[in-house]
């Protein structure tokens, strides 16, 4: 497993061609690439720039990919986010899940990009015509991340 | 070896504290964190908040009683009970929009 947070920029062929190098038990990868859009809650966006919490945020990822893997059957989870200034259809995040089967490697992929987005210590801050502000969370956000907790 | 004179824990020590405060509260206190010692007798999260909340200002403002702040005890995400110790880092965090 292998989780980066960076400014660069990255190849995400590449990336999903490492991940899964010389491993002839998978047969699926699941990838969920985030980019940045030009309109948000209708503000045309100029700069998106992201902020997190160093030290936490690799430790709140690493629980979130150890958590994927007890729940799916999978071979190996790449998390790679960007932080800094970013700019409409920049690249923002890539999750990619190798499993022996798609249904896992599918579900992994959702469920990661779910949990990623109300749990690790990232934020977004928007330059529109009118100024900066800081992107507010979705409920529904909360709500897609609400749908993975079963009964206990 | 230096011995310490008084190995156990001394009631009366101060318990110091480094808040670090993230994004939008950053911006808000105006800082980027601080320093806080713990008023005698209390050691949780809620009493650090409590604290805060006393200064007025953008501090009452934004921890008021149902603003959405989570708290991080030694980068792991914890409740208002959590007990804090001499040295720990306390985070206070906005609600988080990465992806």
């Amino acid at each position: 497993m292998t989780v980066r947070v960076q400014t660069e920029d990255f190849d995400a062929g590449r990336e999903i061609e490492l991940l899964r190098a010389g491993d002839a038990r998978v047969g699926a990868v699941a990838t969920f690439l985030g980019t940045v859009r030009d309109v948000n809650d209708a503000a045309r966006i100029s700069t998106l720039t992201l902020e997190h919490y160093p030290g936490m945020t690799e430790k709140a990822l690493g629980a979130i990919v150890t958590e994927a893997k007890g729940r799916f059957d999978i071979l190996d989870v790449l998390v790679i986010h960007r932080v800094g200034r970013l700019a409409p259809t920049d690249q923002i995040v890539l999750v990619a899940v190798t499993s022996a089967h798609r249904g896992d490697a599918f579900d992994a992929c959702r469920f990661l990009m779910d949990y990623l987005k109300t749990r690790a210590p990232f934020w977004k801050k928007e330059t529109t015509p009118e100024g900066t502000r800081w992107v507010d969370a979705r409920v529904s956000d909360d709500e897609a991340a609400a749908r993975w907790r079963g009964p206990e | 070896m230096l011995r310490d004179p008084m190995p156990d824990s001394r009631p009366s020590a101060v318990v110091t504290v480094r808040l670090v405060y993230l994004a939008r509260l950053r911006e808000a206190f105006g800082c980027a964190g601080e320093t806080l010692a713990m008023p005698t007798g209390t050691s949780d999260v809620a009493a650090i908040l409590t604290l805060l909340r006393e200064r007025g200002g953008s501090f009452a403002h934004e921890l008021a009683a149902g603003r959405a702040v989570r708290v991080a005890l030694n980068h792991a995400l914890v409740d208002r009970d959590a007990t804090v110790r001499d040295g720990d880092e306390v985070a206070l965090l906005p609600p988080v929009t990465g992806g």
